[in-house]
């Protein structure tokens, strides 16, 4: 051994190659926004079990405590607003006084809550249970404003589960001339606002009192008022009052899955495929060969949206036939083309005069020659399906079941989320697709960098 | 006692060019007619030009190249016939030592990870039998084996390592035979010596065959004990070297010799004999003689109607020229 060889300690290719990519900064960005993005799919997938995510998508009980198209809580505190989150107030936090009567009981529940924002509540809901065997109970509400009015709102049975939509009611609309959402919140309409000018808020504590009038002696009222806010959370809500965060994080677990395995699926098969048909000649290479042209030409897209509209829209369909076109793809020519003089090199024929059989030349000393150059395609190549797979979906062949960014941007596209003015719908979704393709792409373009000057050596 | 390890008769190995995948255009007689027969142990070389066939006689023997027509019988097997488990046996007995020493070896798998290789290949499952191996090929050409060795790339190591692991690797599986097509053309001359020197070391240590194909004249005398001078596609001579360097018996072999440099600094100036013209062209090779286009001492009628067998002019001394007829 040379005497320069006895110091350097010997280094594989791989080690080496990522050795030098730490001297490029988009490498160093790249990695850390992939791994911001793998840490958030693995936050989603711990935290919040597929079952339950499923569960907070597709709807449920759960709906009934989010508003409608709320903006993320940030960006309303951000551009100096103040608009109200999501109020509750339960008969558990309830000052409650009973009155015994023969055979009546009447119990007084008062829902105290403060409202202190610039901004109406969006709805108002009052949920009721109560637990009678025989006669329903009876209840009368009153809304009680910080300067000492109170406004009748009317009184009725209780069924088991009921629920008051107070900001639907349309003689209490038509009694204060506003819908009660804001009619309730708002300041006295007889100091003078003009017609078509939106009232201001009266900002104070208020209260629902309720009087109940049961007539078993053991009924239990529970009551919760709602005020639905205008603002919720990091990412805010859709039409349908989902969660726009459970989207938001569960598309990034989907979007990784979907990116890399179309990504794995198709380079590697893609290559060993060409490996095969420049080591076996013949009738395989030229069947090969065909096949990729015939299907270079073949549009993907159009296929995909042919498959979802005819059978199934499942995201593992669509990413099996992302992975069936992409196997004969154009990257068969530049294998072959890499492989062809590899095929000839002197190390390859001393395989063959020590035993090796074809499979193994192809597997163990074809295929490995040329992966360096594989892993900047492939890393490329994850957000092209990324991409691929929201296109599909905002062209409405999303999974069905599965929440992913690409369906968050159909769903805002068709409910004119733009012209409303909910651009938090479309930009998040928007943005961790950017990111996506930012952090991919820059790494992956260092990994080229420093990957094929490689094989030039090799 | 002389025990034939491989005989080669009539070997032939013929290229067809193909237009379009089924016009044949012809083919190229790479390898027309070559017979010789090397013992257990001995060493020969096969000297000739570029392209006169000597690496087309090695991949065929090594079984890369199907003969077209004629007999190779290794150890009494016939190589043609050999197929599946047996030809993979045949592999295990014959190693190879080729001229790149850099291209033959694998630029990603480190030395222990290519020696392990064939050992793999034939079934040397236990780790540590193979490390065992591995090691003692490394300490035989001289390489030792430690670790740093074990652990380095091709590109970390010289022409003359690399050469040696390549030897390492064609003794792995205990051969009986060694080919070794050019082993030190692509080296420093620095290291030339060092390379045959450890190819006869161990081919006379193991008593292994070793097939030696060089261009390069001045290396066979003391390296072979037999050489078989290849022009064409067909052998032209074949003796014991000191024979052969003595008194060659055919025109080319005289010619060869010529060519070869003398050291002497005095005799710079002196003329040397160059066989003029070109190799012929294998697709259509002359009739008769194929030197006789060149032949310095050709004779109309006989040289370019006939081609010539090989006649003996002395004992173990073969040359295929007519001038040798009637001796």
């Amino acid at each position: 051994m040379s005497q320069n060889g006895r110091e350097r300690s010997p280094m594989s290719p791989w080690r080496e190659g990522f050795r030098r990519l730490r001297r490029y900064p988009s490498a160093l960005v790249g990695v850390l926004i992939i791994a911001g993005l793998v840490g958030t799919a693995l936050y989603a997938v711990l935290a919040m079990p597929y079952s339950e995510a499923q569960k907070l998508w597709r709807g449920g009980e759960v709906w009934y405590d989010l508003p409608v198209n709320a903006s993320p809580v940030w960006l309303d505190r951000l551009t100096g607003g103040q608009a109200p989150p999501t109020l509750k107030v339960s008969s558990r936090d309830a000052v409650t006084t009973t009155r015994e009567f023969e055979n009546v009981t009447i119990q007084q529940l008062i829902l105290p809550f403060d409202f202190y924002y610039q901004q109406f509540p969006s709805e108002l809901n009052l949920f009721l249970e109560a637990d009678f065997t025989q006669r329903q109970p009876f209840v009368r509400l009153a809304w009680h404003t910080p300067d000492g009015l109170e406004i009748p709102l009317g009184a009725r049975r209780i069924g088991a589960a009921e629920r008051i939509s107070i900001s639907q009611d349309q003689i209490l609309t038509r009694r204060l001339g506003l819908p009660p959402q804001i009619g309730l919140f708002a300041q006295d309409q007889s100091s003078g606002v003009a017609p078509g000018q939106s009232p201001a808020v009266r900002q104070g504590s208020y209260q629902l009192v309720l009087e109940t009038v049961h007539f078993e002696p053991d009924t239990e009222i529970r009551a919760e008022l709602v005020a639905y806010g205008r603002v919720h959370g990091l990412a805010g809500t859709d039409h349908q009052r989902r969660d726009l965060l459970v989207a938001l994080l569960w598309g990034t677990p989907v979007a990784l899955a979907f990116g890399l395995i179309a990504a794995v699926g198709t380079t590697v098969t893609t290559l060993v495929i060409a490996a095969a048909g420049v080591w076996y000649r013949g009738w395989l290479d030229a069947a090969i060969q065909r096949l990729t042209e015939v299907n270079i030409i073949l549009p993907l897209l159009p296929i995909l949206v042919m498959v979802g509209t005819l059978y199934s829209t499942s995201i593992w369909l669509m990413l099996g036939v992302v992975v069936a076109l992409g196997i004969f793809s154009a990257g068969i020519k530049m294998y072959r083309a890499m492989l062809l003089p590899i095929r000839e090199a002197p190390y390859i024929e001393a395989a063959r005069a020590y035993g090796a059989g074809g499979g193994r030349i192809v597997l163990r000393y074809m295929v490995p020659r040329v992966l360096p150059v594989l892993i900047p395609t492939f890393v490329t190549l994850i957000p092209t399906y990324v991409f691929l797979e929201a296109s599909l979906a905002v062209l409405g062949l999303g999974d069905p079941v599965l929440p992913t960014w690409g369906k968050v941007l159909h769903d805002a596209q068709t409910q004119s989320a733009l012209y409303h003015g909910f651009y938090y719908w479309v930009v998040g979704p928007a943005l961790l697709l950017m990111l996506t393709g930012l952090g991919f792409a820059m790494l992956g373009f260092a990994l080229d960098r420093v990957f094929n000057p490689r094989l030039r050596n090799l | 006692m002389r025990q034939p390890l491989l005989v080669v008769k009539g070997l032939q190995t013929h290229f067809e060019l193909r237009q379009w995948g089924f016009l044949r255009l012809g083919s190229v007689r790479a390898l027309d007619g070559v017979d010789f027969t090397l013992d257990a142990g001995e060493s020969a070389a096969v000297v000739g030009e570029s392209g006169c066939g000597k690496s087309t006689l090695a991949r065929t023997l090594l079984g890369i190249y199907r003969p077209t027509a004629g007999e190779a019988w290794f150890a009494g097997q016939s190589l043609a016939r050999l197929q599946g488990r047996a030809l993979k046996e045949y592999r295990a007995r014959v190693g190879y030592v080729q001229q790149d020493p850099y291209g033959a070896l694998p630029p990603f798998m480190t030395v222990r990870r290519a020696l392990a290789e064939p050992l793999i290949i034939h079934g040397v499952r236990g780790r540590a039998e193979r490390e065992r191996r591995i090691a003692a090929a490394l300490e035989e050409v001289g390489l030792g084996a430690s670790p740093e060795v074990q652990e380095s790339y091709p590109h970390q190591l010289s022409g003359g390592q690399q050469q040696r692991v390549v030897i390492a690797r064609a003794l792995l599986l205990r051969p009986r035979l060694i080919i070794a097509d050019e082993p030190v053309s692509m080296l420093d001359a620095s290291v030339r010596v060092e390379i045959l020197d450890l190819l006869q070391r161990v081919q006379t240590e193991h008593g292994i065959a070793l097939l030696y194909i060089t261009h390069d004249l001045s290396t066979v005398r003391h390296y072979a004990q037999r050489v078989m001078v290849m022009y064409a596609g067909r052998l032209a001579e074949q003796a014991p070297v000191e024979s052969l360097l003595a008194r060659p018996q055919h025109p080319y072999s005289e010619a060869l010799l010529a060519a070869l440099v003398d050291p002497e600094a005095g005799n710079a100036d002196q003329e040397r004999q160059v066989p003029q013209g070109e190799p012929p062209n294998l697709l259509n090779p002359p009739a008769g003689c194929r030197f006789h286009p060149r032949c310095p001492k050709f004779m109309a009628g006989t040289c370019d109607r006939k081609e010539p067998p090989a006649f003996e002019p002395f004992s173990g001394h073969l040359a295929a020229c007519w001038l040798r007829r009637g001796q």
